[in-house]
């Protein structure tokens, strides 16, 4: 970052004879620019440290000891500064760099995907010399080279400006591009044959100002005027990015960061920026599908015979043998829908948003909250408990990365193993698997006292007492669930016990898309909209909802066990996929088969849906329908339509809507708009969330703050006694997910399985690194590389979530503290 | 001369009469052992300011102006005075990577007289409390880092570096680091870069100088080898009596190679701000006049960097103001001789393709500007260059380096001096340097240009031997 | 090809151990692997890399900025002509056409047995003893025609091996602190005291 923009009186300064008032230690070019006087430049990025290289941003600036030309991207303003941008001096610099660029740039815009949105060419045009003094052979490179699976460089476009290099270095922390060779020669290239592959690579693209480096999404498809755009919200994780989503003729062909300040910084996940992909790709379901008999297999149905099984199913049962899993997916309005649909239409409070691989609604709900920008306040404290935000919130993890190494931050990190936040971290504590209690409890005891009394959960006295001392003072925590082979409750409780420190804020991230506004919608058992229990919230829904559920119902763990012994009539996956995302393959499984109909809300037919729905309602994607997403901070910004849905594919909420028709209630509510209208006289929370808030704030969006619900008392589990080798089980950027599986750039991406193991327990396993190894529980098994990692702690053996043909739910029973497992050679 | 294996040339050192304050020990066949620098008056400089206080250390070498030789000029003892109290550790970081064109003396230094250097690294880091220096060698300079090597070995054997310097709490390490062969790395703040790890890119400044924000952001000094191998006889001997040889604001001497068409090129050590370039030239004591009795064409007075001299400027002295203001500077103290045979378009593409080769590639007007006007200047010198090409090279020239750029008066046209230094586009001065050779050249010797371009065969393409 | 040998990895840690940040030790590390193997190997850069702890792609970064390391075989002897401005004056050109007849190559050529390299360079510091040259940075000064023919008939015959070691061998004598000779390395992550004889004050250090 640059221009510690301060506080502080205003410095006067004078721009081209006009009094401005600018920041203190404001960069000049900022301080123009605010005052709508833009200086042209290539290398200045806001966002990154200046590096004054391309030297097109020359002014004249005079500080008392008479004008000279200055690059307004390095100079901080100064009271009684005088500058003149369009001085003789500055215009004859600015076309000579201008000039110095052109003549060895290719000037093939007519074929180059920046044409029409490159400053070079805009400059060229605005101020360019007409004809080239430049009569020698240009500089010439091998043309576009792929430098990652996403990402191609065009060297003789390359106007070395830093800011991919600086990016991969400072922003991303994957230096994995450089300049190679001096002067007249120099060029970005990677390390021969290390690609660049970064997940935040697509960020250079954005950021490049020529057309250098393109993207392979986008590549060739499109001339920026033929795109229109608007402000919408990533949907592809709960960070809640702001992205600007690009379109021409019906179909989404780009999507670019947005400058949020309080949230993303314009940066994407190539996830974020590229996942749209999977939106247009073959595998949509383009319109409503239902099991034939006689063959079993999914066929195209009309909306009217498909909702027609559907409500027939839901009108046989009983309410308390319905249930609804899934709903992150959803806009917030879609999800106060279905909330109204499940809770006050049928009647069933078997409704969880999540997969038993989050954490307890009421708890993370109960905690006070933290912004992302308090959380990475400068010279903060950080506690980040739970998993792994470089491969769940990327975007998120560019944010504290910053914070730490550019703000002075302090890390601690308390994970079930290392992340690609530790070599940043003040101190990094991964303690046995299901032992985050135990190790809290030592922690919190050491931070009282001053001293450890001994080690804990498998670390070490002297690196609890050091961490310890970390938390004398104010820190924030984000909270996320580290370990699916695990139960959450012992990070739960670690959590909790951290709440009881008074000033304590916490940020969530749970990582999957809008879960929080699922959360705040009621989509979790024994809630109401609006972070309010169930029994809480009964009178005020009274008048709204045509019924609200007596007892709080099951969770989803709890569900798909019912659903396993035949307890449950009709299951509606509302995007949700249990055979790959519920922690136990084996339940979930049974809980397919076990369950009277299966009904799946989706935008592909998932790997759950596939074995088992009976029938499948085609759902309008992110792009294809409007509202509201709700961010782990709880701030919520628009999702905008961009594109029409494909087929006869509906929003979400038009779906609840219908069924709830066909079963004689109506929702009553027409569009979006009238559903937020809605929220806001069902639950105090969306108060805040009127039209005006909204059109006020259109690229921070609209904070919701406050809560309905104590801190829940949270039992720590007592730690598991066994000594054999604990799976640890963590999400990967990368997954078999089934978005992933149709999104062109990203499928190939996800790395194969590997169980990771401390060196120092490689003696307990019979079986060579870099060998296949058989990883085996009570439960199941899974066959993976053997790696060596000094991350893991000595006792647990980890591996990844949904790794590509080892999904590691195959080794964990739902509900257990902890897996134990072996490893053998293959 | 003296006994003792004392001779008189050493390969590319000749001595000249005259006060012997850096280059004393060249003519001894060892005069890089310790034995020889012992026995010579070495290390009593340092055992003279281990007896001082580390304050008054540097009052001897602010006392005594010694002005830095790595081409700036500016006093050691005044730029040792921007450290910013307290922020420790302070580094020191020896410049080594003696590159400019036309310049040979830091590498006689290193070779012949490694210990005088590491004294005076020594004596820099007591009088200012810095934690650790760094001698870096340029790295084709093999024998100088033997040399260098070796010494070390020597001193730290003896007690004269490492921990517990001569048996006294001073304690420092002088390590020995070096290059690879980048001509920009000699600006201090790329040499700090390279001594990182990195490409030797200058930095950007105001507002970082290596004396607040250096090596690893610490404050650090950065000191040419001449300058550091002067601060042994100063401590020594004196500042009063440093001050005693050259001029006022010039004291000491300073060396000087002059190298092209003279009789006796040479690396002199010359007396400070006294002697002037004609004596320089053809002073017996010196390069005794032009090579063959041609004429004197053209003189660089400070180093590939500098704009060009010309006979009507031989009776300037060898001290910095003057020759600024007359249009050029002192420099590196290479002063480059050409005759009446050497033809100018030839010469000035020497250079700029020296520039263009060297140029880091940070600043656009530098590694577009300079490439270009090499190739503008070779199309020219193969014969095919075009009538705009002279305004084509100084409009290019005014785009790295804008407004009159610094130049020799030129009393037969009418021309007035304009003052050293250049104005920049660039982040650090090489990009304009590169302009020198261009403006000098372009101004006095425009018809050599226009008969280039126009007249193919009208002179020698080649330069003359 | 090859990673740096155990010997060399040894001395690469005591050269690093030098330096308040091993990254500092990178150039001297990347010499190091270019006498190993002739020429800077990318397996090598990769070790290095791997030791001063930065990806491959800023080790060669930085390695690509210099120009003498080499990333393709060279001649087991290197030789660079100056061909700047004072050399220039004294000849350089001749010498270039001497030299690039004698060996049967151009400049930036290596001779078909792999011996020689032929390189015109920028100044190299020896301006006064034009025109010059340097086999593997070893100088010659003056040098004729009949210097050259001399030189490289001295070097085939091996008479010079002594003087003149392969190409990527630079300094053979190398710098050795004695054991507990060392003040120590001060990174500014540690060290924030003035250093003891500053502290001791004004009265000189002993
Ligand atoms: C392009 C460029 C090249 C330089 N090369 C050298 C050099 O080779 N040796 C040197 O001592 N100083 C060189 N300098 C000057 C240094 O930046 C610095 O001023 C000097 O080392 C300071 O030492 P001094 O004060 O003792 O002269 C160079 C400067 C520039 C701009
Ligand atoms: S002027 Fe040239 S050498 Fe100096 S920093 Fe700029 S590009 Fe590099
Ligand atoms: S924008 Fe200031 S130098 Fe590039």
């Amino acid at each position: 970052m640059t221009g510690p923009a301060g506080e502080g009186p205003a410095v006067e300064i004078t721009v081209d004879g006009a009094a401005v008032a600018a920041r203190p230690g404001e960069l000049l070019i900022e301080a123009c620019e605010r005052n709508g006087v833009y200086i042209p430049r290539f290398c200045y990025h806001p966002r990154m440290a200046s590096v004054g290289m391309c030297r097109m941003c020359l002014v004249t600036v005079d500080t008392g000891r008479g004008p000279s030309l200055q690059p307004s991207c390095m100079v901080t303003v100064a009271e009684a500064m005088a500058v003149e941008t369009e001085s003789a001096a500055a215009v004859k610099a600015q076309n000579g760099v201008l000039e110095f660029l052109l003549i060895n740039h290719p000037l093939d815009c007519p074929v180059c995907d920046k044409g029409g949105e490159c400053p070079l060419q805009d400059q060229t045009m605005a101020y360019g010399p007409g004809e080239s003094r430049f009569v020698e052979e240009k500089r010439h490179f091998e043309k576009p080279i792929a430098i990652s699976a996403t990402v191609h460089l065009d060297r003789e476009r390359c106007i070395l400006c830093d800011r991919c290099t600086r990016f991969a270095d400072q922003v991303a922390g994957d230096p994995l591009i450089s300049f190679m060779g001096r002067g007249g020669a120099t060029e970005v290239n990677t390390f021969a044959d290390e690609p660049f592959a970064s997940y935040f690579s697509g960020n250079t693209v954005q950021i490049c100002p020529v057309g250098a480096l393109t993207a392979e999404p986008y590549r060739f498809k499109a001339r920026p005027w033929d795109l229109t755009e608007a402000v919408s919200t990533a949907w592809v994780d709960s960070v809640g990015a702001r992205v600007s989503v690009q379109s021409s003729r019906n179909r989404v062909l780009r999507v670019q960061g947005v400058d949020a300040d309080a949230v993303n910084w314009g940066w994407l996940t190539d996830k974020e920026r590229f996942g749209f992909e999977a939106l247009d790709s073959d595998g949509r379901v383009t319109g409503p599908l239902v099991r034939d008999a006689a063959t079993g297999a999914l066929v195209p149905a009309s909306w009217a015979d498909a909702a027609t099984r559907a409500v027939e199913a839901l009108s046989r049962a009983p309410a308390e043998r319905v249930a609804v899993l899934g709903g992150a997916r959803l806009t917030n309005e879609s999800q106060y829908a279905w909330a109204k649909l499940a809770k006050g239409v049928i009647g069933t409070d078997n409704v969880d948003a999540q997969l038993d691989d989050g954490l307890p609604p009421e708890l993370v709900l109960s905690l006070p909250r933290a912004t992302i920008d308090e959380v990475c306040r400068p010279g903060g404290v950080i506690v980040l408990l739970g998993g792994d935000p470089k491969e769940e919130l990327g975007s998120l993890y560019l944010r504290l990365r910053h914070a730490v190494v550019s703000d002075g931050a302090t890390l601690i990190e308390i994970t079930p193993r290392a992340t690609g936040l530790s070599g940043l971290a003040a101190h990094s504590l991964h303690p046995r698997p299901g032992e985050t209690a135990e190790l809290m409890r030592a922690l919190l005891a050491a931070a009282a006292t001053g001293a450890a009394d001994g080690g804990a959960a498998g670390c070490d006295r002297a690196a609890i007492a050091a961490a310890a001392a970390a938390l004398d003072g104010e820190f924030t925590v984000v909270l996320g669930r580290g370990s699916l082979a695990e139960t959450a409750d012992s990070a739960a409780a670690a959590a909790a016990m951290l709440a009881g420190r008074g000033s304590v804020r916490f940020l969530p991230v749970l990582r999957r898309g809008n879960v929080n506004g699922a959360f705040d919608a009621g989509l979790a058992p024994g809630l109401a909209p609006g972070r309010t229990l169930l029994a809480a919230g009964t009178d005020r829904l009274a008048g709204i909802w045509p019924r609200v559920p007596a007892r709080p119902g099951r969770d989803a763990r709890a569900v798909l066990k019912a659903a396993s012994v035949g307890e449950i009539d009709v299951l509606v996956l509302l995007g949700a996929d249990p055979l790959n995302d519920f922690s136990d393959r084996a339940v979930a499984a049974n809980a397919l088969d076990g369950a009277g109909s299966v009904i799946a809300v989706d935008l592909f037919v998932n790997d759950s849906a596939a074995r088992a729905a009976d029938v499948v309602l085609a759902a309008a994607g992110p792009t294809e329908t409007e509202g509201t997403f709700t961010n782990i901070e709880g701030r919520v910004s628009p999702m905008a339509q961009k594109v029409t849905p494909p087929g006869t594919a509906r929003a979400d909420w038009m779906i609840a809507a219908d069924l709830a028709r066909r079963l004689g209630a109506d929702l009553g509510f027409a569009s979006p708009a009238e559903i937020r209208s809605e929220m806001a006289e069902a639950s105090e929370l969306h108060r805040a969330l009127t039209p005006e808030a909204l059109a006020a704030s259109p690229v921070e969006g609209v904070m919701l703050a406050g809560t309905q619900i104590p801190v829940p008392a949270v039992e720590a589990p007592v730690a598991p006694g066994s000594r054999g080798l604990r799976l640890v089980a963590t999400r990967t950027m990368y997954d078999d997910g089934v978005m992933l599986r149709h999104c062109p750039s990203s499928r190939g991406l996800a790395r194969g399985p590997e169980a990771r193991v401390n060196p120092a327990a490689l003696y307990r396993i019979d079986a060579r690194p870099s060998t296949t190894v058989r990883v085996s529980s009570a439960r199941g098994h899974l066959d993976a590389t053997l790696v060596v990692d000094e991350g893991v702690p000595v006792g647990a053996v980890a591996v990844g979530w949904l790794a590509p043909g080892a999904p590691a739910n195959a080794l964990i029973e739902a509900g257990s503290p902890v897996t134990e497992v072996t490893v053998e050679a293959r | 001369m003296a006994a003792d294996g004392y001779v008189d040339h050493a390969p590319g050192y000749v001595a000249n009469e005259g006060p012997k304050i850096v280059t004393g020990r060249f003519g001894y066949e060892d005069s890089h052992r310790l034995a020889r620098f012992e026995a010579t008056g070495g290390y009593e400089g340092l055992l003279r300011a281990l007896a001082l206080a580390p304050g008054a250390v540097h009052q001897q070498v602010r006392d005594a102006i010694l002005l830095g030789r790595g081409g700036a000029g500016f006093p050691a003892g005044v730029k040792w005075g921007f450290l910013p109290p307290g922020r420790y550790p302070y580094y020191l970081v020896v410049n080594g990577d003696e590159s400019e064109p036309g310049t040979y003396k830091d590498r006689l230094l290193m070779e012949r007289d490694p210990h005088q250097l590491i004294e005076g690294c020594l004596i820099a880091c007591y009088a200012l409390g810095l934690s650790q220096c760094f001698l870096y060698v340029r790295g084709e300079m093999a024998l100088a880092q033997e040399r260098i090597a070796a010494a070390l070995n020597e001193a730290y054997e003896a007690g004269y570096a490492g921990r517990r310097i001569c048996g006294t709490d001073f304690s420092v390490d002088v390590v020995l680091t070096w290059g690879a062969g980048a001509y920009i790395v000699g600006e201090e703040t790329a040499l700090i870069e390279s001594l990182e790890g990195n490409r030797g890119m200058p930095r950007l400044k105001p507002p970082y100088f290596p004396a607040a924000v250096g090596l690893y952001g610490q404050p650090t000094i950065v000191n040419n080898v001449e300058t550091l191998s002067n601060l042994g006889w100063i401590m020594a001997n004196g500042a009063d009596a440093y001050r005693r040889h050259g001029s006022e604001s010039s004291p000491g001497t300073r060396m000087f190679a002059v190298s092209g068409h003279v009789r006796r090129p040479g690396v002199y050590e010359v007396e400070h701000g006294v002697t002037t370039f004609r004596e320089l030239l053809y002073g017996d004591n010196f390069a005794r006049g032009i090579l063959h009795d041609r004429e004197l064409k053209a003189f660089i007075p400070g180093g590939g960097s500098a704009p060009w001299f010309f006979p009507e400027h031989l009776d300037l002295p060898l001290e910095a103001k003057p020759v600024g203001a007359a249009g050029s500077m002192l420099g590196s103290g290479a002063v480059v001789v050409m005759d009446e045979t050497t033809d100018a378009v030839d010469a000035a593409l020497r250079l700029v393709r020296f520039f263009a080769r060297e140029s880091c590639g940070k600043c656009t007007p530098c590694r577009e500007g300079t490439t270009w006007l090499e190739r503008i200047l070779q199309r020219i010198a193969d014969g095919r260059g075009r009538p705009s090409d002279i305004d084509l090279l100084l409009d290019v020239s005014d785009n790295i380096s804008p407004g009159p750029y610094p130049a020799a008066s030129d009393e037969a046209r009418g021309l007035a001096a304009v003052a050293f230094p250049p104005r920049q586009t660039t982040i650090c001065p090489l990009g304009p340097s590169a302009v020198a050779p261009v403006v000098s050249t372009i101004r006095r010797f425009r018809s050599e240009y226009e008969a280039r371009i126009t007249r193919r065969d009208a002179i020698p393409v080649k330069a003359a031997s | 090809m090859s990673r740096l040998t155990a010997d060399n990895e040894a001395r690469a840690r005591r050269i690093m151990a030098l330096y308040p940040r091993p990254k500092s030790a990178l150039i001297p590390l990347l010499h190091l692997a270019q006498s190993q193997d002739g020429h800077l190997t990318d397996e090598a850069v990769r070790h290095v890399a791997e030791l001063v702890g930065i990806t491959p792609a800023e080790a060669a970064g930085t390695a690509t900025f210099y120009e003498m390391f080499k990333f393709h075989p060279v001649g087991r002897y290197l030789v660079n002509v100056c061909t700047n401005i004072s050399c220039a004056l004294l000849g350089a050109d001749d010498l270039v056409a001497h030299a690039s007849a004698a060996l049967g190559v151009k400049p930036g050529g290596t001779t078909d047995d792999g011996m020689f390299t032929l390189e015109t360079v920028e100044c190299m510091a020896a301006c006064t003893e034009a025109p010059c040259l340097a086999v593997n940075y070893r100088y010659r000064l003056r040098v004729t025609p009949n210097d050259f023919d001399d030189l490289v008939a001295a070097i085939r015959s091996g008479d010079i091996d002594q003087e003149i070691p392969h190409h990527g061998t630079l300094a053979r004598v190398h710098q050795e602190i004695p054991e507990g000779r060392m003040a120590g390395i001060s990174s500014p992550e540690q060290a924030r005291a003035a250093p003891a004889w500053m502290a001791a004050g004004a009265e000189g250090a002993g």
